[in-house]
């Protein structure tokens, strides 16, 4: 007698997979993209100093993301190579952080409904804005779902509870400096433990600069910006 | 699996050079990488020089583009920054030198942005070279695209000077090094004023005198042009990034010098 196939029903398969994915991110550290009066402030809570999550996309793009970090490593390469792409055959001013948010939605979209292991990733593109253009953050989640945020992301670890405290102590778009004493608390508070600047990373999409705006806030630059306690 | 390569994007890959990215999507311009029909006369980029100074280097060229005799455009740049830390300058014939010049600024900074980190000075140079030689069909038509490459090396905390040759030949300058149709006068103005640790000021001064040399001999070079008001672009390399000097600032040198001209008459 041949053995019965199994049945298995599509909500129970995207179930699972979603569990399978929400449970990996959670497992991470968090990060968050803010908007500060200075640009875009990106930050991670990530101890190692040479595999970053947070990174350079385009001119005024960044990137953060959160997960298994080979695979948003992938996709962080991917991105670069795409927005270089379109700048290099149109021009520089055509790369959008919109657009490419679009494509890793198409891209995590496919990956979590074809594919046995959906990726376990949640990323995040911001893009400063100039000359009267609103600053953008998008997040993207494991299965391609994209939101518009109008004033931070929190993605990663214990996301909720992260974004929920930073809602609360955020009325309005705070200055650079604020924002960094404010993240730092948070994660320690969420993480239960002290947070020592060398523990986050931490880059800004400067809006007043010109050409390549993203720099890397050093540990130095960091703790003054923090008030002086390492 | 097919979605973890990334198709969506780009074609699979695992490079962190961009040339390799654009060779495979097939967008790599014709007239970098194949044989193009030899067109008769084209604008060509005359001059352009970079010399060393204590802890830097600056870069400047002329601003006019020569098709034969006539004048092709007055106010080009030649001299484009590449990255925080170098520029590149293109003589030859513009078009393709111009695209070059762009391109290799989107591989360094592709690659910087892949890799977290810059590619060395010598790493730079050598891509730049290999730029260089798969445009060799090109010269062997006629259009020569020789670029100078002139960077602040942080390793060594001094400014480098790279030559090339149409082959794709890579030489290190020690000094000072001028490229183009008025080339050969504005070297000979820099061998007179180079000397060991110039400072910033007194090598700025030197590059605009060896242009203005050079305009005065070359025929296809621009020299300062006081009725439009343009005049040559000069950047410097050092400890503080690439700077552009104003054209104010320039201005302001060429037309003291010019009265220094006159008064010895």
């Amino acid at each position: 007698m041949a053995a019965l196939p199994f049945y298995v029903s599509p909500e129970q398969i995207m179930q699972d997979k979603a569990e399978y994915a929400r449970k990996g991110i959670a497992r991470g550290r968090s990060a968050v993209v803010l908007r500060v009066e200075e640009g875009i402030l990106l930050a991670a809570d990530n101890p190692s100093a040479g595999l970053h999550k947070i990174s350079e996309v385009y001119d005024r793009i960044a990137f953060a993301g959160v997960g298994k970090y080979s695979e948003f490593e992938n996709l962080r390469k991917a991105g670069i190579r795409h927005a270089d792409l379109k700048g290099y055959t149109y021009s520089r001013e055509d790369v959008t952080a919109r657009s490419l948010a679009n494509a890793y939605s198409q891209l995590l979209g496919t990956a979590f409904s074809q594919e046995m292991k959906p990726l376990e990733v949640e990323i995040v593109l911001a893009e400063v804005g100039y000359n009267g253009r609103s600053d953008e953050i998008y997040r993207v989640s494991y299965d391609g779902s994209i939101f518009d945020e109008p004033l931070f992301a929190a993605v990663g670890g214990k996301a909720e509870p992260l974004a929920a405290l930073l809602k609360e102590r955020l009325p309005e778009i705070p200055s650079l400096s604020r924002g960094v004493k404010l993240l730092k608390e948070a994660f320690a508070e969420i993480s239960g433990a002290t947070m020592p600047l060398s523990q986050i990373e931490a880059g800004l999409l400067e809006r007043a600069s010109t050409g390549r705006v993203f720099r890397r806030l050093g540990g130095d630059e960091l703790a003054a910006l923090s008030g002086g306690q390492p | 699996m097919d979605t973890l390569s990334f198709r969506a994007f780009s074609p699979p890959f695992d490079s962190s050079s961009f040339v390799e990215v654009l060779r495979a999507s097939g967008r790599l311009p014709a007239a970098l990488s194949l044989e193009v029909p030899a067109i008769g006369t084209l604008p060509h980029a005359t001059t352009v020089l970079a010399l060393r100074y204590e802890g830097g280097v600056v870069m400047a060229g002329d601003r006019q583009a020569s098709e034969g005799y006539q004048v092709a455009s007055r106010a080009i740049s030649k001299v484009l920054p590449v990255d925080r830390s170098s520029c590149v300058a293109i003589a030859g014939a513009a078009g393709p030198a111009l695209e070059m010049a762009r391109l290799f600024r989107v591989e360094i900074e592709h690659y910087e942005k892949l890799e977290g980190v810059m590619l060395s000075t010598p790493g730079k140079a050598n891509k730049l070279a290999q730029m260089v030689r798969e445009a060799l069909p090109m010269a062997m038509q006629g259009l020569v695209v020789v670029p100078l490459f002139a960077a602040y090396d942080p390793e060594s905390r001094r400014g480098r000077i790279y030559k090339y040759d149409p082959a794709g030949g890579r030489y290190e300058e020690e000094s000072y090094h001028a490229n183009g149709s008025g080339g050969l006068f504005a070297r000979n103005a820099l061998k007179m004023l180079y000397r060991e640790g110039l400072s910033r000021d007194e090598a700025v001064e030197a590059a605009l005198r060896a242009l203005y040399e050079a305009a005065d001999e070359d025929l296809g070079t621009g020299g300062p042009d006081f009725v439009r008001e343009i005049y040559p672009t000069v950047f410097t390399m050092d400890a503080d990034g690439v700077r552009e000097q104003t054209q104010d600032d320039v201005a302001a040198y060429y037309r003291a010098f010019v009265v220094g001209l006159r008064k010895k008459e």
